[in-house]
């Protein structure tokens, strides 16, 4: 089998570095052979086997740096939805799937998993927003990003720090959620299209063993 | 459930842990980044990195320290110190710290805080609230902001600054007692509790932990989402793994698995 190339595409989005940094450890502790490549270059993302859109900051910023790399989102869109390679927005990556981002202005997400990225509002209002820290992950079904990871509240945790959440359009997007006093969705995939809210590179074991999983994943 | 946070926080100062770290088998007890990889295999829920170089010419120490902590663990960062401009909060963002203190600039212009939360998201940016009581007693309790490390008052009511730099799009508060900081006798919990309980967004309590039972009332009488402390940790008094146990023995949700005696999950 040939080396499989990860694209994780560099935006100007915060710190990309520890995501590759996990990514080359994923790589290393799973055996497989595999190259994590930060790349700007569009030609890149559209030959790679496999992408990885991070993301950390405001909804509108991170959709002005991703527009400002010429043909990027042309060459995402042609790897995910034409030629159906496995797709993995973190973060705010995971929020642009989205059909549009509500944090301080509406703006366009990329329509991937149709629905809205909203405030979370908890149900008690003496819980703090950010939504930051560790959780554990409730799945709604089966799905291979999760293979062997333990869940439920007695599993393992995943690190979210975030204020906004997806609400999918089609339920059967979810994945995963994360309980904050009402549900918070944590994971969605749609065929070859997956995005976690919390940081995979962030979190420990459960993220290595997330990011594993996605190196093996044949949707 | 989200889960109470243990923070360990290095004072660094020219690249290097000042007073340093005690533990087993570290080879350089001054390196904040051997000292940050301790952290992460002990479990800690995050790490902070409080810089307090006074020149600006040893900036780039920093951010080499931050980036070679960001390639080694993985876990999240928060660092502070001397941050001024949103492009001191992009060139550590930049360098791999996920969350970004400011404190005396803060205070200057609470404007900053909006601009920096606009650009990059008020999940990563932190105000730092150094606080002293000014109150007598018999005084309705009463806080104000200091800078430059407690010395210089400002006369800002600490309470009204924190829900004044939460609106502006601080994403957590670091609240540290400038009485208690050093003293070993517990949190001010009734500061911790009046800014908890003044905002939305999560408190760090700082200042003071003189042992494990001060993380506990830093939570559940200060209303703190997470808990800062330095000596008791870096001095081999608890280790991280024991401060989890007992605030989980005092009824905290605490993360279990990440510490390195964690068999109850395995993987």
């Amino acid at each position: 089998m040939s080396t499989e190339t990860v694209a994780i595409i560099d935006y100007g989005s915060g710190n990309l570095h520890s995501a590759a940094k996990a990514f080359e450890r994923a790589v290393r502790e799973s055996g497989r052979d595999a190259r994590i490549c930060l790349t700007a270059d569009p030609d890149v993302v559209a030959a790679a086997d496999r992408i990885v859109l991070p993301g950390v900051g405001a909804y509108a910023d991170c959709r002005a740096g991703l527009d400002a790399v010429p043909g990027m989102v042309e060459a995402m869109t042609q790897a995910a939805q034409g030629a159906g390679r496995p797709f993995l927005g973190i973060c705010v990556g995971m929020q642009l799937l989205a059909s549009r981002g509500l944090e301080y202005t509406t703006t366009p997400g990329l329509g991937w998993i149709p629905g809205d990225v909203g405030p979370i509002r908890p149900a008690d209002p003496s819980l703090k927003v950010p939504h930051m820290g560790w959780n554990t992950l409730h799945p709604a079904r089966d799905h291979a990003l999760l293979a062997g990871i333990p869940t439920g509240e007695d599993g393992l945790h995943a690190y979210f720090v975030h204020s906004y959440a997806l609400a999918p359009e089609n339920p059967d997007d979810v994945v995963a959620q994360a309980d904050y006093c009402g549900p918070i969705t944590a994971l969605v995939a749609r065929d070859n299209v997956a995005g976690t809210q919390f940081h995979p590179e962030k979190s420990q074991r459960l993220g290595l063993a997330l990011i594993a999983n996605f190196l093996a994943w044949r949707p | 459930m989200l889960k109470t946070r243990i923070i360990p926080c290095l004072d660094v100062k020219d690249g290097r842990v000042v007073k340093g770290v005690r533990f087993e088998g570290l080879r350089d007890a001054g390196d904040p980044v051997e000292a940050a990889k301790v952290y992460d295999a002990a479990g800690a829920d995050e790490l902070c990195f409080l810089d307090i170089t006074a020149s600006r010419e040893a900036r780039g120490t920093l951010l080499d320290i931050v980036s070679r902590t960001a390639e080694a663990c993985f876990m999240p960062l928060t660092v502070g110190g001397g941050v001024r401009a949103v492009e001191d909060v992009r060139a550590l963002l930049l360098a791999g710290a996920d969350k970004v203190a400011i404190n005396t600039a803060a205070v200057k212009d609470p404007d900053l805080v909006a601009r920096a939360a606009e650009k990059f998201g008020a999940q990563c940016i932190v105000v730092a609230i150094d606080a002293k009581r000014v109150s007598g007693p018999g005084e309705p309790d009463a806080w104000a902001i200091f800078t430059h490390g407690g010395r210089d008052p400002t006369g800002i009511d600490a309470v009204a600054f924190a829900k004044l730099v939460a609106g502006r799009g601080a994403g957590e508060l670091l609240v540290t007692s400038m009485d208690k900081d050093g003293t070993r006798s517990g949190y001010d919990l009734a500061l911790t509790r009046a800014i908890s309980d003044a905002v939305t967004v999560p408190v760090i309590a700082s200042g003071g932990v003189g042992g494990l039972d001060d993380l506990v009332a830093g939570v559940a009488e200060g209303g703190a989402s997470a808990v800062l402390a330095a000596s008791i940790f870096h001095f081999g008094q608890a280790s991280i793994a024991e401060a989890k146990a007992h605030m989980a023995a005092a009824g905290l949700a605490m993360r279990l698995d990440g510490t390195a005696s964690s068999a109850r999950t395995p993987l």
